[in-house]
């Protein structure tokens, strides 16, 4: 597959803004919606209108089929053992509260321990901080250096018998860098410690296999990934799924409903309770096809890693900006660029590059304790997709040293 | 002085000559420059606006019935926008304020043109000064 086919598979490219056409660099927030995607919703919607794994009724045989057809992709896409370690969720952040809900009231006490990266977004924090206060629980903060890397000598530092869990992103949303997972957990597992993994950008930007990183939970959103929106993934080992109480009562995750008492469901639908994301979730297999046949392609790879070579050369020439996510030292960069620019407001830059054209991100990023960290009260983001062009990268820069100018 | 509407009209038409949105920054941003500095004893919590992603202190005196406004923002669009306010509605009187519609902003674009939460963060200097003429 080459770029020019690509771009044709996702219409919002060609759409004007201001009368310019769009340069979208906000894909670390979202990915673009391919028309196979659309499709599979629509024809979901249109023609599998039925409630999942209950009718005998055809229509509801299909739309079950699609579910599963997604779950049996999901697994084998990111190397599972099997699709019954797959809950679909609405995404990361519902993946997340799942396992701090579930795994975590079961399984964290008083006095016990939760590590999270300094780097994390707020969703591998506040439940983490919820079920802290709950349980009496400790918070600690495993911090980053200046480059935005994760020290394992620190890690050590602060893991003890009293450490349950550690919670780290595959990829920073903010940084762009690839967190050195398996090592993390094979220093974790070592003390019985469990590791869940939010590849929320992971899932974009590296080929997962969570056998390979065996981490014990892995959690990422289909809509940063071309699915529809609200449609989400948990991974979690099998033997761990099965020691999970159920999070939420309802339809589809019982067994035997007395009033004497009720059995649970066996992992994954035990955690899918009431009616699912019927139509949007199918959506997750032509997603992850298409992300398949891009990996393949290396036109589309080499694209990539030359914008992002382009973009991490054009930022870091300029002594006004100051780049976040530095790589080097075995921390791999993918084509999420975060920066500052001296004496400049990142919302009067993202303002005017808006009217240029080009969207990007701007604000805290959803990691305010990593704007706390960098003594900033915000950041601009530009994040590429493969459907992204060298050109566009170009426009991008020229457009932001004219913004700055405007500024001076 | 020009009366309130006279000002808003002055406003609208002045804005109206760029057609190009980044022109109108521009002039926002010039505009911005001319505000009077805001002491650092006058960046308070209570001056604060809250509701925007950049930080906007709206400061007002009141000499009887008149009302005198002094802002400033650490982003320099968003200056520009608390500078046209001010401009507008600084030493006028409570009622003039209690009794303004602010719709002179609708025909200035400025609402459309920005995000939602940027539209927001106007909204919140609008209902900022108002509190202050209550």
């Amino acid at each position: 597959m080459d770029i020019d086919s690509l771009r044709q598979l996702f219409p919002q490219l060609q759409d004007k803004v201001y009368g310019k056409t769009l340069v979208y660099l906000d894909n670390a927030a979202t990915s673009l919606r391919p028309s196979g995607v659309v499709e599979c919703w629509r024809n979901s919607a249109e023609h599998c209108t039925a409630n999942l794994h209950r009718a005998v009724h055809h229509i509801a045989d299909l739309a079950t089929r699609s579910y599963e057809d997604a779950r049996a992709k999901v697994a084998s896409y990111i190397g599972a053992g099997s699709p019954s370690e797959i809950v679909f969720t609405s995404g990361a952040t519902a993946s997340i509260n799942l396992v701090c809900y579930s795994f975590g009231r079961k399984f964290i006490q008083s006095g016990d321990e939760i590590i999270v990266a300094e780097s994390e977004h707020h969703s591998n924090i506040v439940p983490w901080q919820m079920l802290c206060e709950e349980k009496g629980a400790k918070l600690r903060v495993w911090g980053v250096d200046e480059n935005g890397h994760l020290s394992l000598d620190d890690l050590k530092s602060l893991l003890n018998p009293r450490t349950k869990l550690v919670c780290l992103a595959h990829i920073s949303n903010v940084l762009g860098l690839v967190n050195p997972v398996k090592e993390v957990v094979k220093l974790c597992h070592s003390i019985g410690c469990k590791v869940l993994t939010d590849g929320a950008q992971g899932i974009v930007h590296t080929k997962v296999d969570v056998q390979d990183l065996d981490c014990d939970f892995y959690v990422f959103s289909g809509h940063k990934i071309f699915a529809a929106p609200s449609t989400g993934v948990l991974y979690a080992k099998k033997e761990i799924l099965d020691s999970m109480p159920p999070f939420m009562g309802g339809g589809e995750m019982i067994s035997e409903v007395k009033w004497s008492g009720t059995t649970y469901a066996e992992p994954p639908y035990r955690f899918e309770a009431g009616t699912q994301n019927i139509s949007g979730t199918p959506t997750l297999k032509p997603a992850l096809e298409l992300m398949e046949e891009i990996q393949n392609s290396a036109q589309l790879s080499d694209n990539l890693k030359d914008i992002t070579d382009y973009i991490l050369s054009g930022l870091s020439s300029d002594p006004r900006i100051r780049l976040y996510g530095i790589p080097g030292a075995g921390y791999e960069k993918v084509p999420v660029f975060s920066f500052s620019v001296e004496q400049l407001h990142h919302e009067d830059l993202a303002l005017i590059l808006d009217k240029m054209g080009v969207a990007v991100r701007s604000g805290q990023m959803c990691a305010e304790p990593l704007m706390d960290r960098y003594g900033v009260t915000g950041m601009l983001r530009a994040s590429f997709a493969p459907y992204n062009t060298m050109q566009e990268a170009r426009y991008f820069i020229s457009s932001l040293h004219k913004a700055m100018d405007m500024l001076r | 002085m020009k009366t309130l509407k006279e000002a808003q009209e002055e406003v609208v038409e002045e804005m109206s000559m760029f057609d190009d949105w980044l022109d109108k920054y521009s002039y926002l941003i010039d505009l911005g420059a001319t505000l009077e500095t805001l002491p650092e004893s006058a960046r308070t919590e209570d001056n604060l606006i809250k509701g925007c992603q950049s930080r906007v202190w709206l400061e007002c005196n009141k000499e009887g019935n008149i009302i005198y406004f002094k802002a400033d923002s650490d982003a320099l669009i968003t200056k520009g926008i608390i500078a046209l306010l001010v401009r507008v509605y600084s030493g006028r009187t409570l009622e003039e304020i209690r009794d303004d519609d602010f719709s002179f902003l609708d025909s200035i674009g400025l609402k459309e043109n920005l995000s939602p939460t940027r539209a927001g963060g106007l909204n919140a200097m609008i209902a900022k000064i108002k509190s202050y003429a209550l």
